[in-house]
Order: structure tokens, then C-alpha cells, then sequence
């Protein structure tokens, strides 16, 4: 079967380009195709990669605290790009402060993503996710 | 001695040169007008007449020949997400020469198709998905495309996974199929797309142009003018072998439709903690400013750089300037006579320089972000590039070539722009440089010598 393709990036003016690199690795061990659109990345940049990729899922990182409204409608973009359906994951410092998680789960499913992931959450956990959303079988340990 | 003719067939202007490949030198040059629509080898014949008047008779060994006569290589491009592959289309296009009418993303309507099939294009750039990505769009327009009336050539460059499928919607037509323009997500792949564009123009638009009359007399006409430009640039830029290059450049073109740019650099961010924007790139690049040029497209200068600046720039009054454009505009071929008329066409030059390499050059923005400033680059940073190569023949001719090429250089006053810094001035005097690309194919060496010595160091020592 063929790679899912994902695309990733760290979104808004955020420039913590560590994480991000990280993930890609770490996605790219566990059996997918990453594109990553590194940092700074606008709703616009992932969605134009998205089609032109032809990609199964947009990974949105934030950890700057402002992920809120960097956020904000994309979603509605990527229905009206006619990326309908597309599987849509936002993770980091995603809110200014300390916030309870489940309520701030809510507001971005709100929004529209698919799954929130708040602060320390391991790359495991994400791929376990992806793995589950795409009905892929979990690889044997080696 | 090795005489050897190069001629460019121009939209006005056939222009030959004659050079000496042994001896690395210029034997002469002449200009006469392009006879296109009786035959054109007139024009050629009178030209060679010129030429010998001061060379006296010479036996050319070879004769090559570039053009953009005839309308040039006129193109459409078309691809997917406009500031992806539709612009990698496009970038692909120009640099092959073309000239680019127009630029298609996301599906062909049929107005669209009735665009393409009025303005009739010699080629068709077909591109959209990167390698594995998507295929949906282009096989939707290579649908649409198999409607169109004539056998336009069809060049496919997009998604390899669709190339097939491509080819069987679009079977009995001239079909090429190479590489992906943008065969990974903002990676740039146009030299396998403009070899295969140029091939095409050497097998089938030659012919279909009343150019191929002239093939007898030359041993064929090779490529498109602008195309001969870039080959120039490149080889003056990286040397030959052992003959080094002059190092990263930028050229202006400045014509009476059109301002060509050309850059061969790099342009990467200078300094460290710069986020690069958009789409990279080619290291050889050439942007057309359609509507920027001395004569046909003279309202597009004013239009871009407004009455009062070419009112600073030439000392006449404001009010007079818009008069003045447009009888510009409508004696296409009127050669300054007056000084008024002199300080006008040097605000013009100014002008159109300035716009069209700060359209070609890359822009650095600054960002304020929460942990602090960040500077964002879109495009080339062209900022340390050595080299300004001015040429075009409102360029060369006028008094000031150099004060209005340092036009072409930063400006304080517009610090975002990212043109050279400390850029020498460079003028293509002799109006060499397309038949420099053209020789540069068969005798790279005497073109780099001919050219470092004509333009890059005048009284170099051999």
C-alpha cells in the first residue's frame, strides 16, 4: 500500500524549529511520507501543499502560545480548497497559559481538528493517533 | 582565422555579428530591419551588406542563428496551485525563452480553452501534483486540452504517476513527456522541461514561422533569442573548464515591449535566522516585464513608477509627462531628437530598470514574532552579487547606459528590495551578448574569452 502522506509545520510567526524536525523523523520511522513546510508557516502554505501533494492528513504545531487564533478557519479553507475530509491534528503550547486541557480539546475540535494534543505529548502518541484514524495496522516490533 | 556569423533575428532588428573564434575577437556587427513578412533573408542580405562595408569580405566556416521574430516562442502555461507548480510552469517557460501569455492554475474552464485556442500558442507547458501527489487536475486539463482545434505541441511535466494516462487521453496529438517541473513539494526541476520545449522549437516552430528560408544561409536557427541571453549569462557567470567566470550576475534587457531580467546566483539568505518564504527559485532565472519597455509598452512605466518620480527624474514638468508617453507610445520607432525628449527617455530607462529588476530581485520583510524579530525572504537575495549586465538597445545607445543601470542597484530608500549592493556596471556595448550564447554552444571558450574582454574588462591584455 502507499505511504500516507502527511504535511507538517510549525504555524503563525513561530519559529521553534526543533520539535518540528524532530516529528518528521519521527513520522518518517514510523511509516509515513512527511512534506514539511518548517516554520512560520501560514493556513495558506499547508493547504497549497496539501492539494498539490495530494496529502492525507496536515500536522499543525504550535508552540508559541498564539495557536488559537493562527488556527482559526482553517478548516473552513481546506473545505472551501475542496480538501474535504482532510485529517486535520494541531499539538504543542497551543494556548496562552495553563489551561485545562479537556476544555481547550473542545474549542479546537470546535474548529475543526480531528485530534489536540497539549504540551509533552511523544511522538508515540501522535503516530499511534495517525495509525488509528487511517485503519493501519500497528507495524511488529523488531 | 576562423570566421564564424551569428545572427539574431529580432522583432525589428536582424543583427549579425562576425567573429574570429581563433583569435577570441569581434570582427564587426550590423543591424538592419527584420523582413519577416517577405522574406528574411532581405533584411539578412542587407545586414551582411553592412557588415561588409567594414569587415570587408569574409568566408564564414559556420553560421548560426538565434530569433524572436515572428512573435517569439509564444507559450501558455498551466499547473495547480498558483504559487506551486503553475508558477514552476511558468519559471520553466521563461527560462526556455518564451514568452509567457498566460499562466493557467486549477482546471481549464472552457473560456479558458477559448482563450488558448485565439491566442494559439506554439507550445503548451502541461504541469500539475507533485511526484505521487495530485493527479486529478492535470488529467482534467489534458482532457480539456484534447479538444483543442490544432495540434498544438504539448509539452507534460507534472505528476509522474498521471504521465501515462496523460499520454493515452492525448494520443494522436504532439505529445512530450519529460520530468516533473516540481517533482517534490517546492523543489524546482525546469531543465529537463525547457531542453524539451527547445527541441521543439527547433524541429517544428523554425519551419511554421517563414523562418526556415533562412536556415539555407545559416546552419539553423538554434533557439529563441532570449534563451541564447541566458546561455550567455551562465557561461559568463561560471567560465568554461579552466576559463573562470566573472562570477554571480544579474542582466537587464531593456527593450520597447518588454524588460527581460536574468539572474545567475544563488540567492540565498545572507544572514543566519532568515525564514525563507514561497517557492525556491532557479539559480538561472529570467523574469519578462510585459508591460515595462521604452516604446510599445511605455504607459506600463509610467503606470508603475508614476508622473512624479519620472518628473524628478527628467526635470519636466509633471503635467507634460503623460503627453509625452503617449506620443512615445504611438511613434514606436522615434529616436530622441530634442533634449527634452533625451531627458525623458533617460527618466523612462531609469524607471523601467528600477521596476523590473525590483519585481525580479527577492523581498526581505521583517517580523516582529513573541520571541522576537525575524526576518522573512521571499525570492533571491541578490544583494552581494557582483555583476550588473546592462543591455537592449534603448539601453546601450542612450548617453547615460551607466547611470541608468545603477538603477538596477539597492536603494536605501527601498531596503526591503534585495538588489545588488556593490554591484560593477557592465554595458553590452557592442550588443554581443545573444550572439555570445549562440557561439557559446560550438565554441564555449571563444564566447567567455569575447565576452569577459568586450564587456567584463575593457583593455584586458590577452
Amino acid at each position: 500500500m502507499d505511504k500516507k502522506k502527511l504535511v507538517i509545520g510549525v504555524i503563525g510567526a513561530d519559529v521553534h524549529a526543533v520539535g518540528n524536525s524532530i516529528l518528521q523523523h519521527a513520522f518518517e520511522d514510523a511509516g509515513f511520507e512527511v512534506i514539511n513546510l518548517g516554520v512560520m508557516v501560514s493556513q495558506e502554505e499547508y493547504i497549497s501543499a496539501a492539494i498539490e501533494t495530494a496529502a492525507d492528513g496536515i500536522l499543525v504545531s504550535s508552540l508559541y502560545g498564539h495557536g488559537e487564533l493562527d488556527c482559526r478557519g482553517l478548516r473552513d479553507k481546506c473545505d472551501e480548497a475542496g480538501l474535504k475530509g482532510i485529517l486535520l491534528y494541531v499539538g504543542g503550547n497551543i494556548v496562552v497559559g495553563k489551561q485545562p486541557f479537556d476544555e481547550v480539546e473542545r474549542r479546537f475540535k470546535a474548529m475543526g481538528f480531528d485530534r489536540v494534543f497539549g504540551p509533552g505529548t511523544a511522538p508515540e502518541t501522535t503516530i499511534a493517533a495517525l495509525y488509528e484514524d487511517f485503519g493501519i495496522e500497528k507495524p511488529e516490533e523488531e | 582565422m576562423k570566421p564564424i556569423l551569428l545572427v539574431d533575428f529580432g522583432s525589428t532588428n536582424t543583427k549579425v555579428t562576425a567573429v574570429d573564434v581563433d583569435g577570441y575577437r569581434i570582427l564587426g556587427t550590423a543591424t538592419a530591419y527584420t523582413t519577416v513578412e517577405t522574406d528574411i533573408n532581405e533584411g539578412l542580405d542587407n545586414a551582411m551588406k553592412i557588415l561588409e562595408k567594414t569587415t570587408g569580405p569574409l568566408e564564414f566556416e559556420e553560421r548560426y542563428a538565434c530569433s524572436s521574430a515572428a512573435g517569439g516562442l509564444k507559450m501558455v502555461s498551466i499547473g495547480l496551485v498558483p504559487e506551486l507548480t503553475a508558477q514552476a510552469s511558468r519559471e520553466a517557460s521563461l527560462g526556455a525563452g518564451a514568452k509567457v501569455w498566460k499562466t493557467y492554475s486549477f482546471q481549464l474552464t472552457k473560456g479558458d480553452l477559448k482563450e488558448i485556442e485565439e491566442y494559439h500558442p506554439d507550445i503548451i507547458l502541461l504541469t500539475g501534483g507533485t511526484d505521487g501527489g495530485n493527479t486529478e487536475n492535470i488529467l482534467y486539463n489534458a482532457q480539456a486540452l484534447s479538444t483543442l482545434s490544432y495540434d498544438c505541441p504539448i509539452v507534460i511535466a507534472g505528476n509522474r504517476n498521471a504521465a501515462d494516462r496523460c499520454e493515452e487521453i492525448l494520443e494522436g496529438r504532439s505529445i512530450y513527456v519529460c520530468e516533473n517541473v516540481m517533482p517534490g513539494l517546492g523543489e524546482l526541476n525546469v531543465i529537463p522541461a525547457q531542453k524539451q520545449i527547445r527541441e521543439i522549437f527547433l524541429k517544428r516552430i523554425v519551419q511554421g514561422k517563414g523562418l526556415s528560408r533562412a536556415a539555407d544561409l545559416v546552419s539553423g536557427i538554434i533557439m529563441p533569442t532570449p534563451s541564447a541571453m541566458m546561455e550567455a549569462m551562465e557561461l559568463l557567470a561560471e567560465g568554461w573548464e579552466d576559463h573562470p567566470g566573472i562570477g554571480e550576475l544579474i542582466a537587464v534587457d531593456l527593450g520597447g515591449a518588454t524588460t527581460d531580467v536574468y539572474s545567475v546566483a544563488e540567492g540565498n539568505p545572507v544572514n543566519v535566522g532568515t525564514v525563507m518564504k514561497g517557492l525556491q527559485e532557479p539559480y538561472a532565472k529570467r523574469s519578462v516585464e510585459g508591460d515595462i519597455g521604452m516604446r510599445y509598452s511605455v504607459h506600463g512605466i509610467l503606470e508603475a513608477a508614476g508622473d512624479r518620480k519620472l518628473s524628478l527624474l527628467s526635470g519636466i514638468q509633471r503635467k507634460r509627462i503623460p503627453e509625452l508617453v503617449d506620443f512615445l507610445g504611438s511613434h514606436t520607432d522615434y529616436i530622441p531628437d530634442n533634449e527634452e525628449m533625451k531627458h525623458m527617455d533617460f527618466a523612462l530607462a531609469c524607471a523601467a530598470v528600477e521596476t523590473a529588476v525590483t519585481r525580479h530581485a527577492g523581498t526581505l520583510e521583517q517580523v516582529y514574532t513573541p520571541t522576537g524579530l525575524t526576518f522573512l525572504q521571499s525570492g533571491k537575495d541578490l544583494r552581494k552579487v557582483k555583476y550588473v549586465v546592462a543591455t537592449g538597445g534603448a539601453l546601450i545607445h542612450g548617453e547615460k547606459a551607466e547611470e541608468i543601470a545603477k538603477k538596477a542597484l539597492y536603494d536605501p530608500q527601498t531596503p526591503n528590495s534585495l538588489r545588488p549592493e556593490n554591484a560593477e556596471i557592465l554595458i553590452d556595448k557592442k550588443y554581443i551578448l545573444a550572439a555570445m550564447g549562440l557561439l557559446s554552444q560550438y565554441y564555449p571558450v571563444a564566447a567567455l574569452e569575447i565576452m569577459k574582454k568586450e564587456i567584463a574588462d575593457y583593455g584586458h591584455n590577452e
